[in-house]
């Protein structure tokens, strides 16, 4: 168990509002229901999923914390390590990579000049390899938080860099 | 001109927002519904239909409903299955961005027919800003009165809450999508008990696929017979069809059933050819996990006579010559498209996403991802080639869910098919691993 104590990671009192509202949306008794959409939510604020902050919400939902790292480390979008400050989650799967998505991958790679599951000494970006988005007539595509970043070829992903590197 | 009834209002500006929407008709169908007729009457109206479910089993949307047990003061739920996660599927993806409200009507209209009282969408996480989209249209239709307490006056009360998954391919099976929404691991339930008797919080469940969702409020409003007057046979009404690949026009098509598979591909209406320069040489019809078919199969059954968009011509001839139309991921390759290293990738995609429960998926995905890797980087042995269609034959049927049979059959059927090209890879590995090298031993292009 944790210790009382441990508060480093907790919501912002907007964010708070919101769990409130997630958490009250399933019925009686039901609440762990809530455990992937607040830890998507503590995600989106933290950056990624760190052991405080899974154990925050296992107080929150009143569960035990094995009961949230078992989520959380059985579902790929939760960053269980620190990640830089844009994750480019990128698409490695059969669809993309008939629309040349290895080969752009490539020059991702060597544009950051950081491989797969490593993240740049800046601090700027982390660079993970995801299966299929759903948007595989618009190949190859990766996707940074929501936004999707589509028919990627090397000249877009340099604009793309260029952009987020301001 | 083809009939859509999905996609007829799509292009029309601002049809995202409930006022554009309900201009275009949208929302009529609940009106009719709750106004004129009884919950059992919309759900005789979906089993006219013939609908079959759109996520990929295509198993009757009618007979699905009637399944719900109803036992007495129990509450029974709908489920919305949006974690569209299947290779080559983006038609839920799209449906949902654009005209989030038909998502909307129909799970109002469902939830009517079937009793239930509070509903959820089950979206992949990843889709996290289609989700804001829906939750705003599910704002504005509880603004306009179609949702919350009282609904139209008729005293029927209905919440819609939109879920969030993780990132696991695992939850579009409706058991691990339950297990998910419970706020657990993904892991696939054993069945019996099926969801319609213990299914969200041991309570009568149905699970639909979102474009099956949203067909209802075209049954409602035209009858269930309209509906199964498009279409050949049993695969009655239209299928959105995700269309990728070596093609000129990828994208999202609504088609009425029974289009021929040459028409779709190289009509201007649809896929609009191969790209230029190249020719046909495989289609995977129906997401990654149906057996891929080699150019002159796909177009043909193997008695000479076109094959049709349908359930029934696109599983003709079995595995031995056929396929299936499943979840409608349409993947088309051309000749510069290599066979194993294809294969491969999706052998590592059912790989990474295997739950672990059962041992054939779990090490037998790994054992194929292995196996083809090694042969795809020119260490394959010649055994390896049986080897494969080995561990493929011992996953197949010995899971507890089907992600099982996805990962054996594309590894089966593209060894069915092209097993020269397998050879090839074994015997020449020197040649077989230059960049871009592709095989080009005697086989069909078209």
């Amino acid at each position: 168990m944790t210790t009382e104590s441990n508060n480093s990671v907790q919501f912002t009192p907007d964010r708070l509002a919101k769990a409130q509202e997630i958490i009250a949306r399933y019925p009686e008794g039901k609440q762990k229901s809530a455990l992937l959409p607040l830890l998507h939510l503590l995600q989106e604020q933290e950056g990624w999923t760190s052991t405080e902050g899974m154990d925050y919400i296992a107080r929150m939902l009143n569960i035990q914390p094995i009961e949230v790292y078992e989520v959380a480390t059985f579902y790929t979008m939760y960053h269980i390590k620190p990640v830089g400050k844009h994750v480019i989650e990128y698409c490695r799967t059969g669809p993309c990579c008939l629309m040349g998505g290895e080969e752009v991958y490539a020059h991702l790679k060597q544009r950051l000049g950081i491989d797969t599951g490593q993240t740049t000494v800046d601090g700027r970006f982390t660079l993970k390899e995801v299966e299929c988005l759903a948007a595989c007539g618009m190949g190859p595509v990766f996707q940074i938080r929501e936004k999707y970043y589509m028919n990627l070829t090397n000249e877009r992903v340099d604009e793309i860099i260029d952009e987020l590197s301001k | 001109m083809a009939t859509k009834i999905l996609t007829e209002h799509i292009n029309v500006p601002g049809i995202e927002t409930f006022d554009v929407y309900r201009k275009q008709g949208g929302y009529t169908a609940v009106e009719k519904a709750f106004k004129t007729m009884t919950p059992e009457e919309v759900v005789e109206e979906v089993k006219k239909s013939g609908v079959r479910g759109r996520g990929g089993a295509g198993f009757p949307m009618g007979m699905k409903w009637s399944f719900l047990a109803k036992p007495e003061g129990v509450p029974r739920y709908l489920v919305c299955n949006a974690d569209e996660s299947e290779p080559g599927t983006f038609k839920d993806h799209y449906l949902m961005k654009t005209i989030p409200h038909l998502l909307i009507e129909g799970m109002i209209i469902s939830s009517y027919a079937l009793g239930a009282n509070k509903s959820f969408i089950y979206v992949r996480g990843e889709l996290m800003y289609v989700i804001h989209i829906l939750e705003k249209a599910i704002a504005e239709a509880k603004a306009k009165g179609f949702l919350g307490k009282n609904i139209l006056g008729t005293g029927y009360d209905l919440e819609l809450v939109v879920q969030p998954g993780g990132g696991a391919y695992i939850c579009g099976e409706e058991t691990a999508l339950l297990e998910s929404l419970e706020g657990k691991r993904g892991n696939p339930r054993n069945k019996p008990p099926f969801p319609a008797v213990k299914g969200l919080y041991q309570c009568p469940t149905v699970v639909n696929n979102v474009e099956s969702i949203a067909t209802t409020s075209w049954i409602v409003n035209h009858g269930g017979e309209a509906y199964a007057a498009i279409g050949i046979g049993r695969s009655t009404g239209t299928k959105l069809i995700s269309a990728s690949g070596h093609i000129n026009k990828p994208g999202v098509y609504e088609i009425e059933l029974g289009v021929p598979v040459e028409d779709f591909i190289y009509a201007d209406e649809w896929c609009g050819g191969i790209r230029p320069g190249h020719k046909l040489k495989a289609v995977v019809a129906g997401g990654s996990s149906v057996p891929i078919l080699p150019a002159n199969l796909i177009l043909n059954l193997a008695n000479g006579e076109k094959r049709l968009m349908t359930y029934e011509s696109l599983s003709d001839g079995g595995f031995q010559t056929g396929t299936m139309l499943g979840s409608g991921g349409f993947i088309v390759m051309d000749e510069t498209s290599c066979i194993v290293r294809n294969t491969w990738n999706f052998a590592r995609f059912y790989h990474h996403e295997s739950c672990g429960q059962c041992s054939p998926c779990r090490e037998g995905t790994g054992w194929m991802e292995k196996v083809l890797h090694r042969i795809e980087y020119g260490h394959g042995h010649r055994q390896d080639i049986d080897l494969l269609v080995d561990v493929a034959k011992k996953i197949e049927g010995n899971t507890i869910c089907p992600l099982g049979d996805a990962a054996a059959w594309p590894v089966a059927s593209a060894i069915r098919h092209f097993r020269d090209e397998f050879e090839w890879h074994i015997t020449n590995p020197q040649e077989a691993t230059q960049p871009g090298a592709v095989y080009r031993g005697e086989m069909a292009l078209v």
